[in-house]
Order: C-alpha cells, then structure tokens, then sequence
C-alpha cells in the first residue's frame, strides 16, 4: 500500500550521480590528454577501492548492499578523490585516501546523505598533511610515456627531478618565499598564459563541466557564482592592494581547484548548505578561507581545508537562512 | 485585455493526460440499484437524519439537515424508499464506515415541487441559510460549505471573486467539461457570489491546456457583458489549481496558512460550486448530482453526470475496468487517496474516480537516503524546505518540524513527485501531522483532567476554609475550654491558621494543637520507616501499633460523637490524622 502522488518524475540517485560522472569526462579528458594516462590508473584504484569499502561498510551495517552500490555514489567519490590526486601518486596513498573518505567519512556518520564533510575532500586533507611531498609531485606536460607512469604508480623507483615539477600554485607559493614578486615567479615555464601551464584547458573543462549541470538542473547556480565571484573579489583586492605579492584574480580562477570546487566540490548537496541564501554564503566562505590559505597558508592550495571548514557551518547557515514560507513573506500582512 | 500575472515558486510539470477523458460529451450516468448516501459530505457538522428505514423520499428531498451552520444539508437524488440509515463504508482511505442513508430508487424520479429562490429580494443571510439548505459545498474537491465563505470579510467588501477552473491536476477533466458545457450558468452563479461578495471583479482562472473551456467561457461572458468578468488563462503548472497558488496567480496575493483570503481582499471558488449556486438560487434545485471524472486503466474514459451515492464500483462498470486494475483512487494522481472498496459511494468531493495499474502508476521504486539535493525545495509552491521536514518528521523531532512550518504543507505532492531518492515525503508529513494533532487532543485531556483536579482541590480547601471559620466563629462565643475539640476537627495547620483571623485566643490554641499533631505524625512516621528488625524492637513497635489503634478507636469514636454538631466533613479532605496517646490537645 502507497499513498498518492503516484506518478513520479523519472529521476533517481543513480541518474544524478551517473550525471555528475559524465560532466567530470571533460576535465578527466584534458588531465589524461596532458598529464598522461596515471589518471586513469587512479580512478580506477579509488573506484575499486570505494566500491570495496562500500560494500564492506554496508555489510556491517547490516543494509542492504545491492541498491546503494550500485546509486553511483561512491563512484563519484571516488572519481573525485582521483582528480584532486597527484597522477603518480603510488597506488597505496590512493587506497588509504579513498577508504579513508568511505569508511571514516561516509559510512561511519550513517552512510549515504549523512555525512557531515565532504568526502573527497576528506582525502585530500589527509593526504596532503601525512605525505606533502608526495603529494605535490605533478607529472610535467607529456613528461613521460604510460609505462614509466603507470611504473610510478604502482611501485617503480621514483625519479622526482626529471618527471614532476610543482603545481603552479606551489611554485608561485615557493618563489615568492624566497624573495621573488609575481611577476618574475610567473616567468617561469610552469607557468602559462594566466594561470599554470596547461592548468588553464583542466580549470576551462571543469566549468564545461559544471556547466552541464547547470543545464540539467543537477545544481543551482548559487554555489558556483558565489564561489566564482568571490574568489574573484577577494583576490582582486589583494592584488589591487600589492601586485608583487598577490596574484591576479584571472590567476587565482584558473589556478589550482578554483573552478573544480566551485562546480563539483562545493555543490556536493549532502555536506553543502541547501537554502538559496545559504549556499551563497557557504560558497563565499569557501573561497575566501581558500584565497587565505593560498596566499597567507602553509598550503599551495587552500580549497579542501576550505571546503572542510565550511561544512562545519553547514547547519548554522542552513538554520540562519532559511527563505520566507508562502504568505509568510515581508509585505503580506492585508 | 491584458492583465498583469503572477507566479508562485516551484510546482511541476507532470503529462496532463487529459485527452482520453475529454473526447466525448459528459454522459448522465443511469441510477444504480442502491444509493448510498453519507450525512457527512463536506467540513463542518455531521447533519441530522431527516428519514428512516421505510420512509419514501422524492427526489430533491431534503435527508439530512445542517448540523448548526458550519454544516450542509444532504437530498435524496431521485425517489424511491429508504432502506436503512446505517454506517457505511466511506471513500477514504482510513477505510472507516460513517452514517449513509440507503434508498432504493423506484424508478420514477418524483421531484418534490422546485422553488426558484428570489435571491434579489432575500437578505444575504437568508441566501447563505437556503444554499446551506441545498447542500452547496465547495466541489473542487475540499468540500467546504459554501454559504459560509460568501460573506464579505473585514473590510466589508472583497477586491476580487476568483472562480477556480485551473484543474491543474492530470487526468482530471470534470471541470474543463462543465466549463464547456455550462458556461452561461457558471458565469451566472459567479455573479451571484460577486453580489454576495460586494465583489469588484471576477477573475475565472483557467490553465492553458484548455482552450475549447476558455473560449466557452470568453464566449459566455461576452453574452452576459458583465465589464467585472474576466476569463484569465494561466499557465499550466501543478498545482495552480490550488486556492492559494491561483490567488497568488491571478492577483500577486499570497495568502498565510491559516488565514481567511476574505481578509486579503479575495475569495475563491471552483466553477462546479458557481453553477451549484446558480441552481440551488434560480433552479431551486438542491446539490444532488455532480460530473465526475473516469479515467486511468479503464476501457471508455469520460466524465458522467453521476447522482451523489451511486456506488464506486457502478460508476467504473459503465466505464469499463481493465482487468489488471491494482488499485482504485478517489482524485488525482498527485492528491488522490486510495479507495478502500467499490462499495463506496461517490460523495460531492469526488472530481475523479480514477483506476490505476502497475504500468499506469508503477510502485515506488525502493526509498534512497535522502542526499539532500533540494529538488523538492524547488518545487515545493509553499516555499517549504521539505527534506528538513522529512528529517525532522522521520526523527519524530515534530516541534522542529513544526518551526519548518509543516503545516503550511498543503500536501500537493510535487516534492515525492520530484525526489531522486524516491522518498514519500508526503506519507511522512500526514504521519507527522497526525501525531502532532494526537498529541494536543492527549495535551488537551490531560490539561482537562489537570484543570478538573485543581477546581476539586480548590474546593475541597475552600470548604474546609469555610468550615473552620464557622467553627472558630462559634468557638470565640463558647468558652476557652471547647477549643480542643475544635482543634481535633480542623484538619491541617494551615486550615486552622486561616479559619481565624479574627479571634486570637482559639488561634493560639488551634496553633499548638496543630503543632502537637504534627509533632505526633512525624514520630510516627520515623517508628514505621524500620527494617530488619530485631525480635525486641518488633515487640516495642506491637506495642505501639496497638497503642495507635487504640488512638485511633478513641478518634473515631470522638469524631462520631462530635459529628451532630460540626459541619460534614468534605469526603476529599484528608482524614484527620490519628492522634498518638499524649497529645496536647487532649
């Protein structure tokens, strides 16, 4: 016996995450295409890795397996822990973060829908403080063929000089500790014509991609455009105030996770504020926490931390904004 | 004419289906062997049975009488003879039987004598008295006496008159079709309600997805030439046949749960309730029939003009039921409830009778987590967070979820409709709603029964007050020496202190011999709260518990002699403690 309404819009969680994993092609795609094929390698380790954990969690939690393997969800995850990676992070490194972020980060704060920080960047965060060195060895442009790379990946000797170089906003962060100004930091060749190397086409996918679920009302436009804009400000003021020492705001969008988070990160609904006023102000935070930590922060790239620290206000702005109810609204008293 | 729209947020965009249903004209459905008739058709008081087994009604007779005005009268739809009056089961999903009245049509169809009503000479109220006399309710569905919403409200007048024919809902056409072929009398009876109204403008709110029922309309209103008429097509969305979105649609007003729209300047009703109005006034013709939908798995979907009380299930053979129907439902897709058999009587809320199967309506898929992604927030037309609700409604927090405003949910379905994880959020918001409204009618009992208790607790100290203050008056005229014995018969200190405010004398001696008892009581207590005791102290406390029965005999047998003399007392009052051997007072 069910009650009405008994017709339903054709829609399901796995529509939705199979979605997201769609719009996450072009940006894999452009990764792959001038990092080299260790992505590939990494999402399928963080895929198999999810899946496993999944279906362990599940099992000890005595749910059902079947239906919540297969919704995509820790597919996503996983996709999105993959992409944040260094490519030729050892295959180990990858399995603790991915497991990390399924078991501690979703399983154990009630599985699906109840987790309060965003998984993947839940694996990044730990990543990034137990291994800093590992994780900012970036593959250079077409630096090596698939053999040496999938090599790295799963166990080859490692020989860091030739093959990685820094992130562009690692590089920035260096040069302009030991005394340089972002002008003669950004001459360098990680460098490209506003933001790192290649870099740019991986920040431009990631906004096709975001745009795409924007079409298909996957996310609203709040999170994004508060996101965006303001990054957007925030590094315009510092770059306004001191051009020698901060980047430009065309830098800081195209540099790093700007775009990624702003479409893909930030949006995860679960961990996210949910009112149209709240994610505009959840998004707002993230990117100025994340502009601090770029340019004041002991990390290149502030977005996960971010991120994180923002899903701890979460319920605080949810309650704070929520919209007027039908009639409730100001002007409507007769 | 232009006219300026509004929009209201959310609301969804399900396949209207409305085409099998609107092909042929509506039909005038034969009489069925039995009519059931329920007293209790619309909000409001259950009416009085006019008849009883073995009476002949014509048709038009009026069986059931309002029950007070926040009620209706119910009418026989044909003769014939009342076979019983007896509780039956109801279209409602609960499954429950309520009172209905039975008549056996005898085929002839004796109209008792129709009286046009003079509604231009009438007073308002005595207009508002004859439509409640006819049983006219609101028919889109929530059935609400219809006499009580047609008075202007604060301010003496109402801005705007809205006549309902969105029928947002799919499948359902009852309205499209009474639009198409009763437009005249619709329009007729949505002047009647402006003048009742002392209303400004009319605004006949209809969807788009209906423009052979607009142009009638348009048409209609162009022969009345009645400037204060405006046909208003509006676009198709669920649910802007709801009151409140077509309000909102139709004027920019939104009016609050809760609140009467006649306070905001507007009124709505449904064209079926304007053309009920229009014959129970000039027709003299009471509400004894209404059009209704058929469609879904049947063979010959269309609308019938069916008599209140044909049983569900004559209704679906004339309409042919598929034989993999799995379900019957009483409304819409979107709003509908289940049908609990086809015993079941068509009442003047059903707009629709429609027959559901696994391919039409599949069940639910399995219920996901929730993820939060906020569809249902976006379609939600009341600007509802619904997932909080659900949170708050799952966790059984109600208080939480009545500060997300659960009850401003007007349960339209758009936010199951739209879920991903295939929640049925609607399911969860009527749970929490019944158990809220459970627990204020237990709160209610409770504050009853609490009150109760207190009021007797009041009285049984005020009669001892009383009592203790004639003692005292009579012993300040008695000599000293009486004052023990008014002294045993007061009942606590507290009695004895207030019962004197005058006399000092018995007030010092009520007040030691209080004292003393309580002294008394406390000793004893102390002697009782003993275990394990040894052979020699089970010995001393014999002793003593003979020594209190003792006391006690003496009491009784004191107060039973005393009783001619001192007032009665109050048998809630705590009995006067018995009194050890050795205290004061004696």
């Amino acid at each position: 016996m069910y009650n009405s309404p008994y017709l339903r819009q054709n829609t399901s969680v796995r529509r939705v995450m199979g979605t997201v994993m769609v719009a996450m092609l072009p940006a894999i795609t452009v990764q792959v295409w001038l990092f080299g094929p260790a992505l590939i390698a990494q999402l399928a380790i963080a895929s198999l890795t999810a899946l496993a954990c999944e279906a362990v969690m599940l099992g000890l939690r005595g749910r059902p397996v079947a239906p919540a393997l297969t919704d995509l969800s820790a597919l996503v995850t996983a996709w999105l822990i993959a992409v944040c990676l260094p490519p030729l992070l050892p295959w180990w490194a990858t399995v603790l973060g991915t497991s990390f972020a399924l078991i501690i980060g979703k399983h154990l704060y009630g599985g699906l829908g109840q987790n309060p920080f965003n998984p993947a960047m839940l694996a990044y965060a730990l990543l990034i403080v137990s291994f800093p060195a590992l994780m900012s060895q970036w593959p250079g442009l077409q630096s090596a063929d698939a053999a040496t790379q999938f090599g790295w990946v799963f166990g080859g000797e490692r020989v860091v000089d030739g093959m990685t170089g820094a992130t562009p906003l690692d590089a920035l962060r260096t040069g302009l500790l030991t005394g340089g100004d972002v002008g003669a930091v950004m001459q360098s060749p990680a460098f490209g014509h506003v933001a790192g190397a290649g870099w740019e086409w991986v920040a431009l996918a990631w906004a096709a991609g975001g745009l795409l679920l924007l079409a298909l009302r996957i996310i609203t436009w709040h999170i994004p455009v508060a996101f965006i804009g303001a990054m957007a400000l925030v590094s315009a003021i510092g770059w306004l105030i001191d051009p020698t020492q901060f980047a430009s705001p065309a830098f800081h969008l195209l540099a790093g996770g700007t775009l990624m988070g702003a479409f893909f990160i930030a949006t995860d609904p679960v961990s996210g504020a949910t009112t149209p006023r709240g994610k505009l102000v959840f998004a707002a935070g993230i990117a100025l926490i994340a502009w601090l930590i770029r340019a004041f922060g002991a990390y290149p790239d502030g977005i996960a931390f971010a991120v994180l620290l923002m899903n701890i206000c979460v319920p605080l702005i949810d309650m704070k904004t929520q919209p007027p109810v039908f009639g409730h609204k100001k002007g409507d008293a007769p | 004419m232009l006219r300026q729209l509004f929009s209201f947020n959310g609301g969804v965009k399900p396949d209207p289906n409305k085409g099998a249903s609107t092909r042929e004209p509506i039909a005038r459905l034969p009489l069925p062997p039995q009519l059931i008739i329920p007293l209790h058709q619309h909000i409001g008081g259950t009416p009085r049975p006019l008849v009883k087994a073995g009476d002949r009604v014509l048709h038009g007779q009026r069986i059931g009488a309002a029950d007070g005005n926040v009620s209706s009268a119910v009418h026989a739809p044909t003769s014939g003879t009342v076979v019983a009056v007896e509780p039956r089961l109801m279209p409602h999903a609960s499954g429950l039987s309520a009172m209905a009245v039975v008549i056996e049509p005898d085929g002839l169809d004796l109209r008792v004598e129709r009286e046009p009503f003079d509604w231009h000479a009438a007073t308002p109220g005595e207009v508002r008295d004859h439509l409640r006399d006819a049983g006219v309710v609101g028919l889109g569905g929530a059935v609400f006496p219809s006499h009580l919403k047609l008075s202007a409200g604060k301010a003496g007048s109402t801005d705007t008159l809205v006549i309902n024919g969105a029928e947002c809902e799919p499948f359902i056409t009852c309205d499209d079709m009474l639009m198409r072929s009763e437009p005249l009398d619709i329009l007729r009876g949505a002047q009647v309600m402006k003048t009742l109204l002392a209303a400004k403008q009319v605004l006949v709110g209809i969807e788009d997805n209906k423009p052979e029922a607009a142009a009638a309309l348009k048409a209609a209103a162009a022969e009345l030439g009645d400037p204060a008429l405006d046909i208003v097509v509006v676009p198709t969305r669920y649910p802007a046949g709801g009151a409140k979105q077509l309000i909102r649609v139709l004027t920019g007003i939104e009016v609050p749960h809760g609140q009467r729209s006649t306070d905001y300047g507007v009124q709505c009703f449904n064209v079926a309730t304007a053309l009920a109005v229009w014959n129970a006034l000039e027709r003299g013709e009471p509400l004894t029939r209404r059009i209704v939908t058929v469609a879904g798995n049947v063979e010959r979907p269309r609308n019938f003009d069916v008599a209140i009380g044909t049983p569900i299930g004559f209704v679906f053979e004339h309409a042919g039921l598929k034989p993999d129907t799995d379900k019957l439902i009483m409304g819409g897709p979107m709003m509908g409830v289940p049908l609990p058999g086809v015993e079941a009587p068509v009442v003047k809320a059903t707009n629709c009778l429609l027959a559901s199967s696994p391919a039409l309506f599949p069940p639910p898929e399995p219920e996901m987590p929730c993820i939060r992604c906020g569809e249902c927030a976006r379609a939600c037309p009341a600007d509802l967070q619904p997932f909080e609700l659900y949170w708050h409604s799952r966790s059984r927090n109600f208080g939480r979820a009545q500060e997300y405003h659960l009850f401003d949910c007007i349960e339209c379905g758009c936010c199951a409709y739209v879920c991903p994880s295939h929640i049925p959020l609607v399911d969860y918001y009527r749970y929490a709603k019944s158990e809220i409204w459970a627990r204020e009618r237990d709160k209610d009992a409770a504050d009853s029964a609490r009150e109760r208790f207190e009021f007797r607790n009041w009285r049984a100290e005020r009669e001892k007050e009383e009592k203790a203050a004639r003692l005292a008056a009579r012993s300040a005229a008695k000599p000293v020496a009486k004052t023990a014995e008014v002294a045993d018969t007061a009942t606590s200190p507290a009695d004895a202190q207030a019962a004197t405010p005058a006399v000092t004398d018995p007030k010092k001696a009520l007040i030691e011999a209080a004292m003393a008892r309580a002294r008394a009581q406390k000793e004893a207590a102390a002697a009782k709260n003993t275990d394990a005791l040894t052979p020699d102290q089970q010995a001393q406390v014999d002793a003593a518990e003979a020594r209190r029965k003792r006391a006690a005999d003496l009491v009784a047998e004191k107060q039973a002699a005393t009783a001619g003399e001192t007032a009665t007392v109050s048998p809630d009052a705590p009995a006067p403690s018995p009194a050890e051997p050795g205290d004061g007072a004696r």
